[in-house]
């Protein structure tokens, strides 16, 4: 490892640039710093990308240091495929977030320093691992996006916002409290717990974990095992929120509802992965046994999110709730693919083909999701802004006729949502449901109706939005202007690229899900 | 590997590239854009033709594969996590390529002039090029993903092409009805080749003996039961026919084809007649060794090909029932395409895939003709679709005549000189030794009869009698100049020339194909590598000559209906009419199953969405809002607590010491004289204190 800690740069970075944005007196001058900033984590993501050695999939740029002796709290950040992954999708989503938020006249340095606050926070949980500091990301992205909502919302953002804040920190808090048990549990006598998620998840695969919890916590008589169950159940809630997870979605379609559109793309686009992110790096190598024992209801849980949520989003009327749904729906994918992994797959072939597969899948689709939805959000902000502030399914009608390029262009991005082949979509819920049907069949085919009731909500979308005679009222409406363009070219363009060429993702991932598998005991 | 196998990529790939190129031109560049979309067929029909010649090649044929694979991508350890592509030559594939080359070159062609007037020209020819390419896609696929993709790209393109005029909210509608209806077969499509990818390991095919069409994993799956006690062979088999029967249209998945009449006609006949449509029977032929492997031992039929034709030979006269009772052109000819692709389903599964494809083939052929007359037609009667209001248009259209009254010989499978006759008698006599049932004989005899019933009503409604469209057209030699001159603006006209030569050519084919698979010279059976060799034997012949009974048996029936006298207005009620029962009525209403949906299943999915929304907002949330309350009136009562409780004491002692502070406050209120006097006063008391102290 080089000396240089360029992850702590990456993060530093935004967390500087937000300190000098906010203290700027002018709203151009703002966002022209706030873009360079971001300009500049994104030439640094590329550059982590390119020279991080993909065969060797294990963690890399690696940084450690005593940070409080005495409560083994160390500063530990590195990424593998997972983390990095996840770091330039951060990188990608938020200039795009930036470019459109031209139209945020309002506290404008504010707004764009807060934005960098949250890429901060992102950056900080997709590299850390040691839960001290990563914690102190994970809320630290929570807050800004708050007030991001609260402050720049729609007519309901106050209700949204405060509702969004409370249910995420209620998970946190949980989640907060399940580590505390845990690292009371494993600090030996005299010493410090173990908040190491390496550590961790090392414990856990040598069975260590359950006896430790046994030991040092009794309460009420439980067993190591219930204690871990209880303790599984705080963690699972916090990323079940965030991801989500339904029961526990309702905070979602109201707050993207809510949000400007800008910070809905942030929302999608990366917080939502942070859940699903926390499932890969955090439950599935902690907590295999509860995984694998709550295996069943869980997987139900993730059906019910795929189909569901599919079907909520055809009964709303409100585009940007249509595309909170579908979006529920495609992350319930990613929780399919981490559940049906947590089994030994006896009576299937080829158990750790399949769970590479899945696991490929999980992390192809968040990355595809990010790109996709951010994406759909953008073109609906833009159909917003476009209309005054309408954005009901009801509300348009033809206007492919005045705006051809605008149709053309958010119906290849539907249609990558819709999982169409030669785009991103597909090839991620390709090998989702390629690795989960031989592990668990019967979801699989239950949630293949899911795939299906999102194309018919996503053609009712371009069929009465688009498409049908022109309404009148829209007959004026201008198509793209050519700024607009050059700034949606650029997902459509990897929209096709990572479609016909998984590779350029997968090539980098796929060592580190392998050894994910390996390291996999069940 | 010779060159062409190795470069056949090239024939789907350049209408891509066509399409690709043409996306990004602008609207005006109209006769850049056809010219590249027929420049880039053409020249894919002659790399297709080349393809078909080394099938020809000694050597390579009997049934020969040559592969290409190459990796895709990677997503586990080692070659397992391999996933691969690649393309296949063999003769299944030549034909296909020949067959969708050739007839999308005219079809392009043709829609140069059917087109001309329309704004979105370029973009149309983008959709079909990109069409072509995915179609194109699907027939050189050595694997099941590859096929699958493509298979995808086509129902886009279908659903682009259906709507694309979508500013009539039916074309939009049955757009939207197209893609999601042959998405239902589609997802078990999916799940199929999920299910094969996990119990061979592989979707290629063939490949070098490892394929999934090979015998070593076809031997692994029909010794494997599933939990309901079929082989997963079949299960499998069953899963990728169901997005067969939803592509090309089999019951109770037909319902998107006749609504996709909405499309342009060239579409029409492109896509939802020779190509798309029949890329189902395509790929039951593709997979055939899947759907018609035995366990050890068993002789009889497997129970894949039996659902085969059984779903084929009710489609097919299902469907034939209903093209009795319609009125517009284009749907007679859907349901007629309905039909016929039943036919070639049930070809495949009582004689194999010669018997299928043979059919496919020589219908792609006459159905894309039907299609383009019909198209020509309309375009002469100003736009009308409805037969009623033709009629008598042989005088002013002779070439469309000419060229329509063969393809419809070829449809009805008029003896001897037409191809349709010949691949129809081969299904015919297959199923006539088929070992379950006689069954789909019977039914098939029935869908030759209502085949050549409803054509012949369908001719003579639109080219015999005299026009009766926009009330009676003058007589040829009027003398009145001017009236003439208003009205024949009226009359039906000749199509111009791009569109009647394909008319020509095709009639050309839809004869001549006969020739290379009639029981005397079957060399388009022995070119498949399934035939029998049986020449004219007895039954061969008896079953032609009852089959070509039935044809003249619909033939007649349809002239003594239809033909005595010919029709006089367009509003006097069918002849069928008068059949017992309310037959024609449950014929013109398609059997009511688009209600039946209606009723049913899209009901269903509405109440369900609204459930959901419902379970969403006042279950869940009325959860959450229940527990926010709770939370709330908890802290209200913390709040009650602690204002009356705790806050009560200290607010009072809070209230004396404000008190004293008021008093205090009264002391300096800032008047000199007050604080005068009690400076004043305070001096006073001080010498008195210091007197009475000092005096200590």
């Amino acid at each position: 490892m080089s000396g240089f800690p360029i992850l702590s740069v990456l993060t530093l970075l935004p967390l500087l640039g937000g300190i000098m944005v906010v203290g700027l007196p002018d709203r151009k001058l703002a966002r022209s710093f706030a873009l360079g900033f971001s300009f500049l984590s994104l030439a640094q993501a590329l550059g982590l990308w390119h020279t991080f050695k993909a065969a060797n999939g294990g963690l890399q740029f690696v940084e450690r240091a005593d940070w409080i002796p005495s409560l083994g709290v160390q500063y530990f950040v590195g990424v593998d495929g997972l983390g990095l992954l996840m770091v330039l999708l951060t990188a990608i989503v938020v200039p795009l977030s930036l470019l459109v938020s031209g139209r945020v006249s309002e506290r404008a340095p504010l707004y764009h320093a807060l934005v960098l606050f949250l890429q901060a926070g992102l950056f900080g949980t997709f590299t850390a691992l040691n839960f001290f500091h990563w914690f102190l990301f994970w809320e630290l992205s929570l807050i800004p996006a708050f007030l991001l909502v609260r402050l720049w919302g729609g007519p309901q953002r106050a209700p949204a916002a405060t509702q969004f804040f409370i249910y995420t920190m209620v998970g946190s808090v949980a989640m907060l409290l399940a580590f505390l048990a845990i690292f009371l549990a494993t600090s030996k006598p005299g010493g410090a717990g173990v908040f190491d998620f390496i550590e961790l998840g090392k414990l856990a695969a040598r069975g260590a974990l359950n006896p430790a919890l046994a030991a040092k916590l009794g309460w009420f008589e439980l067993t190591g095992r219930q204690i871990a169950s209880v303790i599984f159940g705080g963690v699972l809630l916090g990323f079940a929120v965030k991801v989500p997870l339904m029961p526990f979605h309702t905070w979602l379609p109201a707050t993207y509802a809510e949000a400007p559109t800008p910070v809905t793309m942030l929302l999608t686009g990366v917080m939502s992965k942070m859940g699903v992110y926390g499932f890969l790096r955090i439950l599935l190598p902690i907590f295999p046994e509860q995984i694998q024992w709550l295996r069943t209801p869980l997987l139900a849980l993730a059906v019910v999110t795929i189909v569901f949520s599919a079907c909520a989003a055809f009964a709303q009327r409100d585009l940007k709730r249509i595309l909170a749904y579908s979006s529920i729906n495609h992350l319930g994918y990613c929780l399919l693919g981490v559940f049906a992994v947590a089994t030994a797959g006896a009576n299937v072939l080829a158990p750790a083909v399949e769970k590479a597969a899945a696991l490929n899948g999980v992390l192809l689709q968040m990355f595809n999701h990010g790109l996709t939805a951010a994406t759909l959000f953008m073109f609906v902000g833009f159909l917003e802004h476009r209309s005054g502030g309408l954005r009901g399914l009801n509300d348009f009608g033809g206007i492919r006729k005045v705006a051809p390029v605008f149709c053309g262009l958010m119906g290849i991005a539907l249609f990558s949502s819709l999982g169409l082949p030669g785009l991103n979509g597909f090839v991620g819920e390709f090998l989702i449901f390629k690795g989960v049907f031989p592990l668990a069949m019967c979801s699989a085919a239950l949630s293949v109706i899911g795939i299906l009731v999102t194309a018919i909500v996503i053609l009712t979308m371009l069929q009465r939005v688009f498409n049908g005679p022109l309404n009148e009222k829209w007959s004026k409406l201008p198509d793209l202007t050519l700024a607009e363009r050059a700034l949606v070219v650029i997902p459509i363009a990897l929209m096709f690229v990572l479609g016909l060429w998984p590779r350029l993702i997968l090539d980098v991932i796929n060592p580190t899900v392998v050894q994910m598998v390996e390291q996999l005991k069940f | 590997m010779t060159w062409i196998v190795k470069n056949l990529w090239l024939i789907p790939a350049l209408p891509i590239l066509a399409a690709g190129l043409s996306s990004l031109a602008p609207q005006r560049c109209r006769r850049f854009s056809a010219t590249l979309a027929i420049g880039a067929l053409g020249f894919a029909f002659l790399v297709s033709l080349c393809a078909f010649a080394h099938t020809l090649q000694p050597g390579g044929h009997d049934g020969a594969k040559e592969v290409f694979n190459f990796e895709w991508l990677q997503f586990a350890a080692g070659d397992p996590g391999s996933l691969k592509l690649g393309w296949v030559l063999d003769p299944l594939t030549a034909v296909m390529l020949v067959m969708v080359t050739f007839v999308g070159t005219l079809i392009f062609i043709y829609s140069v002039g059917y087109m001309a007037h329309d704004e979105n020209f370029t973009r149309f020819f983008t959709f079909l090029s990109l069409f072509a390419g995915a179609m194109l896609g699907v027939v050189i696929a050595n694997s099941l993903l590859l096929l699958f993709i493509s298979w995808e790209l086509v129902g886009l393109t279908s659903y682009l092409l259906i709507g694309f005029w979508y500013h009539k909210p039916s074309a939009a509608a049955a757009a939207k009805k197209a893609f999601i209806t042959t998405r239902i077969g589609d997802v078990a499509f999916l799940l199929g080749m999920v299910w094969l990818y996990s119990q061979t390991g592989t979707l290629l095919f063939y490949d070098q003996g490892h394929g999934c069409m090979e015998q070593s994993a076809l031997a692994k799956m029909v010794v494997q039961t599933t939990s309901v006690g079929m082989a997963v062979s079949t299960a499998i088999g069953l899963l990728i026919f169901l997005g067969a029967m939803g592509k090309s249209g089999q019951v109770p998945l037909h319902v998107w084809l006749p609504d996709a009449m909405e499309g342009p006609t060239p579409v029409s006949a492109l896509i939802h007649a020779a190509t798309m449509v029949a890329a189902g029977v395509f790929l039951v032929a593709r997979v055939y060794p899947l759907m018609g492997v035995h366990a050890e031992g068993a002789a009889v039929e497997t129970t894949a090909l039996q659902v085969v034709t059984w779903i084929g030979a009710i489609t097919a006269v299902f469907a034939a029932s209903i093209a009795v009772a319609q009125n517009d052109i284009k749907r007679i000819l859907a349901y007629s395409t309905v039909s016929q692709l039943g036919f070639m389903m049930m070809g495949l599964g009582v004689g194999g895939v010669a018997v299928g494809m043979f059919h496919l083939i020589t219908h792609a052929f006459f159905k894309s003709l039907l299609f383009m007359g019909a198209g020509s037609v309309i375009h002469g009667c100003h736009e009308e679709q409805d037969i009623r209001k033709m009629g008598g248009i042989r005088k002013y259209m002779p070439v469309t005549f000419l060229t329509y009254a063969v393809g419809m010989m070829a449809l009805a499978g008029f003896p001897l000189f037409f191809s349709g006759f010949w691949s129809k008698d081969a299904i015919i006599h297959a199923a006539y030794g088929w070992s379950v049932s006689h069954v789909p004989f019977y039914l098939g005899v029935a869908g030759a009869f209502l085949t050549a019933f409803y054509m012949t009503r369908q001719m003579a409604l639109v080219f015999w009698g005299d026009y009766r469209g926009h009330g009676s057209p003058p007589p040829p030699h009027s003398k009145l100049p001017q009236l003439i001159k208003v009205k024949s603006e009226l009359k039906p006209h000749e199509s111009s020339r791009p569109m009647t030569v394909p008319l020509v050519i095709l009639a050309v084919c839809a004869v001549g194909l006969s020739i290379i698979g009639t029981p005397a010279w079957p060399w388009f059976q022995s070119f498949l590598g399934s035939h029998h060799g049986e020449g004219f034997t007895y039954e061969v012949i008896k079953i032609m000559v009852a089959s070509t009974l039935v044809v003249f048996l619909g033939l007649g029936l349809g002239l003594w209906c239809y033909g005595r006298p010919p029709r006089q207005t367009a509003e006097e009620p069918d002849v069928l009419v008068k059949l017992p029962l309310g037959m024609h009525t449950w014929f013109a209403r398609k059997y009511g199953v688009d209600e039946l949906y209606e009723m049913t299943v899209i009901r269903f999915n509405a109440w369900f969405a609204r459930a959901c929304a419902f379970l969403d907002e006042w279950i869940w949330g009325g959860a959450v809002a229940l527990i926010s309350y709770a939370l709330l009136g908890l802290a209200w009562v913390n709040r009650a607590f602690d204002e009356l409780v705790i806050n009560l004491g200290f607010d009072q002692g809070c209230e004396r010491v404000s008190r004293g502070g008021q008093f205090m406050a009264r002391l300096q209120d800032g008047r000199i004289q007050n604080y005068l006097r009690v400076i004043g006063v305070a001096l006073v008391l001080l010498v008195l204190f210091l007197i009475w102290g000092g005096a200590k």
